[in-house]
Order: structure tokens, then sequence, then C-alpha cells
């Protein structure tokens, strides 16, 4: 299958500042995205994963290489990729059905047609009932659905989630994590999605890349398919607690604590 | 025991390690504000002040009934409200005006300067946020008068303007103008970089981004600048009707002073003071309508 999005020996550096001498954030970075796959990028902090997901955004202009999307390079953000924050990206002057429509009123999409579009997906990420609520009124969980469901109301090919679980509290992200992967399976688009946590990387992704620091580089690539067992059993404790799995987790453990203490 | 349930104790008995200062407070004021009118009235009434320098406040009420009406038509309203005749008769106005006259002409004064620095400060201010070049041009000229005390420039203003209501109106809108300025352009910064992201990957262009995050973003910033700035503005309004002012409520002090009329000067601060507190009210009002997201989230 023809690769949707791909990043061709793409690479940051950030020049030097005051504080401090040039920072190589991303280096020879090349990865290609084909349909369906959920991508989760994974290493120690500083080591390029926001970057990353800025210059495929668009937000940032890479200093090296190329992004392409359908074989076009992209020349800044656009609504062909969602993006999905960790947090204060809501828009609290704006209620939860007026939030999710935004993508849509400022294409000049009549009231009427945005709010059906979005409410249907609310009602993907289970927020059907929230619709009139204000954002600030909402807990940290529901803001990030109300996240996921604007960004999938402007019907990106890609979804770019930077740490989207990462502020809330542990109950709520093993929640959030099944939903997010229920959403996946319905809306079947390419995500693309940065962690710290081992175990959500392993439980959630199709492919894993892990990454080390500086320069910001792609060390070792995964093929996985928890996911797809938990969409067979649907129990993901007895997933995260198999055998496989706590294998593989330590692998993956013993790589990013390896790079810590080359430093 | 009572005082030390008003009062406390020293320790908060509920809460003994948390934050200190914490607990309803609106009693205790209440009480202040009792003991300083109590204070007031005893002072007068054991005559231990001579009237010159606190008046009675029952002297200070009945001036006021006294100058509430100047017109005939105002006369009338208060036979019709049933006030007794022989206050009607002693109806006097002050500086040829009635009470509500003087009032008026300073509301009219701090409303249109307010008007008038809300129109030009909110743009400039937004301006220097989000403009370099804005910035540049405006940072040197607000940030050099605002801290110059009206008092200050006021002569200038009437050897460029006159005597007349425009130099009032000016020194005026000058207090208004730099605390608008100064948080439209805080306002500005207000949005999260998260925020305009999103708006631009959800497909916004730069003026719809600028339209529908930064300046929704700003707008609580804004309505405290507007809460500042009208203070400040009513507080330079003595200032302003120092000079050649007929009506207002600064002047009516002014010349009562120079009349050794303490009563009506009392009766002045009075009214100042309950319009500020009104204006707050009103902008706290306006901040929870409009801006009901201020503070969460």
């Amino acid at each position: 299958m023809p690769a949707v999005m791909s990043l061709k020996d793409v690479g940051m550096v950030f020049p030097a500042t005051t504080v401090g001498g040039s920072v190589t954030a991303l280096e020879g970075i090349n990865l290609e995205f084909e349909p369906e796959e959920f991508v989760v990028a994974l290493g120690a902090s500083g080591c390029g994963k926001t970057t990353l997901l800025n210059v495929m955004a668009g937000f940032l202009p890479p200093t090296s290489g190329a992004i392409l999307l359908h074989d076009s390079p992209i020349t800044g953000p656009g609504r062909d990729r969602g993006v999905v924050f960790q947090k204060h990206a809501l828009f609290p002057w704006l209620n939860v059905v007026e939030n999710t429509a935004f993508g849509l009123r400022i294409q000049g999409v009549g009231a009427r047609d945005r709010t059906a579009i979005a409410e249907e997906n609310l009602n993907l990420v289970g927020l059907s009932e929230f619709g009139n609520h204000p954002i600030y009124q909402l807990s940290g969980g529901m803001q990030q659905r109300v996240g996921l469901a604007r960004a999938l109301t402007t019907n990106p090919e890609i979804l770019l989630m930077d740490e989207p679980l990462g502020a809330l509290d542990a109950f709520t992200r093993e929640n959030m994590q099944e939903l997010v992967l229920q959403v996946w399976r319905r809306t079947k688009k390419i995500v693309f999605f940065i962690t710290h946590s081992v175990e959500e990387a392993l439980f959630m992704a199709t492919r894993l890349i892990v990454m080390s620091p500086r320069p910001g580089r792609i060390t070792h690539e995964y093929k996985l398919d928890f996911c797809q067992r938990y969409f067979e059993l649907g129990d993901a404790r007895k997933i995260k607690s198999d055998a496989d799995f706590i294998k593989i987790r330590e692998e993956v453990l013993s790589i990013i604590y390896g790079e810590e203490t080359e430093e | 025991m009572a005082l030390s349930r008003i009062f406390g104790n020293g320790q908060e008995t509920k809460d003994p390690y948390g934050a200190p200062g914490t607990g309803k407070s609106t009693l205790i004021s209440v009480v202040t504000i009792v003991v300083i009118l109590g204070g007031w009235w005893l002072v007068t009434e054991l005559e231990l002040i001579r009237a010159l320098f606190v008046p009675p406040p029952g002297l200070v009420f009945s001036k006021f009934l006294k100058i509430s009406c100047y017109d005939h038509y105002m006369e009338s309203l208060l036979v019709f409200l049933g006030v007794q005749a022989e206050v009607v008769a002693e109806c006097e106005g002050f500086s040829e005006n009635a009470l509500h006259q003087h009032i008026l002409a300073s509301l009219y004064r701090v409303f249109s300067s307010f008007f008038l620095a809300l129109v030009t400060a909110v743009p400039i201010g937004i301006a220097m946020g989000v403009n370099r070049f804005a910035r540049g041009v405006f940072d040197p000229p607000i940030e050099f008068y605002r801290p110059i005390p009206p008092l200050a420039y006021l002569p200038l203003t009437i050897i460029w303007f006159g005597i007349g209501d425009f130099a009032k109106i000016f020194l005026i809108y000058l207090a208004c103008f730099a605390p608008l300025a100064i948080s439209a352009r805080a306002g500005v910064k207000s949005c999260s970089i998260e925020q305009i992201h999103a708006a631009y990957s959800m497909g916004a262009s730069r003026h719809q981004v600028m339209w529908h995050v930064v300046l929704k973003a700003a707008l609580p910033e804004i309505l405290t600048g507007m809460r500042i700035s009208i203070a400040f503005g009513w507080t330079t309004l003595v200032a302003a009707e120092m000079v050649a002012a007929k009506a207002g409520i600064g002047v009516m002090v002014l010349n009562a002073a120079r009349f050794l009329a303490t009563d009506i000067v009392f009766l002045g601060i009075v009214v100042i003071g309950l319009i500020a507190f009104f204006f707050d009210v009103l902008m706290r009002r306006m901040e929870r309508l409009l801006v009901p997201w201020k503070g969460k989230a």
C-alpha cells in the first residue's frame, strides 16, 4: 500500500541562543505512514518526540529533509492533519459543541450542519450529553475527549496526538487508552501518538518507534498487535499483564534506560 | 465569646493548619462600617469636634435633601414623593446646580473620556501585543506619561485646550488610556500556543486565529483593564474639574471647601465614593456575564 504521509531524512536544528549552543533536535528521521496505522513514538524527555510532531503538524519547518502528504510537501499546518494536545488547547469561551465544531465554523459551514457533525463526533467519544456544557466544568479526561472529537471533526487524514493522556490520573488514563483505540478502530484514521509511558505505547501501537535524545533519532522499531488482541479479548489489564507483553515491556525499558546510562 | 467568634481568636479552629486568612469577612466589614458611622455620630453628638470640621450626619443628610433640588421640576417631584414642604422651600441646589446635575455633569465627562479611551486604547494595545512596529512606536510615550500624576500635566492641557469641557475630557481620557492599552497588550499574550496551533491545524487563517482565538482570549484582561481604567478616570475627575467647571461633583466639593461648607464636602466625598463603588460592582457584573471562564480551566 502506498504511504499516505512520509518523512524523508528530516532534521531539525535549533540555532544557538544566548543560553547555549545550537541543538540538533532531530536527525535523519525517515518514517512512512500507511493507512489505518497506529504509530506510537516513545522516548525519554528531550528525545525530540514533540519536535517531530510539531514538524509533522507544520508548526515548525524542518531545517533539512521533506515531509510529504500524498507525495506533495507540506508547507504549514492544515486540516488534513488533526492535532490533539496534552492540555490548554480548548477554547473556554466556547461550550463543548462549539469547540468541537470550531474547525467547520471557520470553514464557513452553516450552524446546523456543523452542529450535527460535531454532535456525531461527540457521540463517538461518549460526550453526546455534554454538548452545552462549558469547557471549564469538565474533568481533565472529558476535556481531552473534546479535544479528540474536535480534531476528528475536520475529517483529517492523520491524527497527531502529543501526549494526550499525559496530564490524566492513572485510572482515567487507562480508560482513555481504550477509548482512543475504539475511536481509531471506528474512524480508521492514521494515528501518530506520543507518550513516555512504555505500557501505553505497547498496548496501543501497531508500530512502535523508540527515539533517543541528542540528536533525536529513531533507534528501534517494533511491529505490535496488542491492540488487535484487545479488540478480540476486550480486557486491557489481561493483555498488559500477559507474559509476552511484560517481556517486550522490559526489553523496551532496558533500551531507554541503557541510553540514559550512556550519557 | 461572641466577639472572638466574629474577629477570630488568632487561630482558625476549624482548619488549624490551613492557609492563613481564610473564612468570610462580610460580618466584620459590616461591624466596621457601623462603628465608623456610629463614631461619627457620637463625636458630633457629644460636640467633641466642631461642626466646621466634622458636621453631624443629620446635617449632611438634610443638606443632601436641600441640594438635591434646584429646578422647579425637582421641587415638584419631591412634593409628589411626599417630602415635607419646608424641605422643598429650602431647596437651593449648590453652585447653581442640583446634586443630580453635578453628578450627571461628572458622569458625562468620565464616560465620554472612558468611551474614547476604549475605542482607541484597546486597538492600540492589541496592535502593540501582536506587532513589534506598533509596540516600538507606542511603548515609549505610554510608558513615559503613565506614571505621571494627571495633576502634573493638567496645566499643559489648559494651555493647549483652554478651560472648556474638552480639556477636562482630554485629561480623564489620558488617565483612562494607559491602563486599557497595557491590559489589552498583555491580554493578547494570554492565549496558549496550543490554542493557536489547534486553530491553525483546523485550517484557520492568520486573520481567523487573531479574531477567534487571540482576541477572545484577551477579553478577560481587557475587562480587568476597563475596571482599573474607569476607576482611575473617576479618581482624576476632581483634578479635571479644578479649573473653571460650573457643574460637577468634583467642583461641588472644591467650591464647598472654599466657603467652608464642610457638610457639602462630606456629602460630595460620600457621593464620589458610592459612585466609584457602583462602577466596580457594574464592571464585576459585566465580567461575570461576558467572561465567565475567567480564572477557570
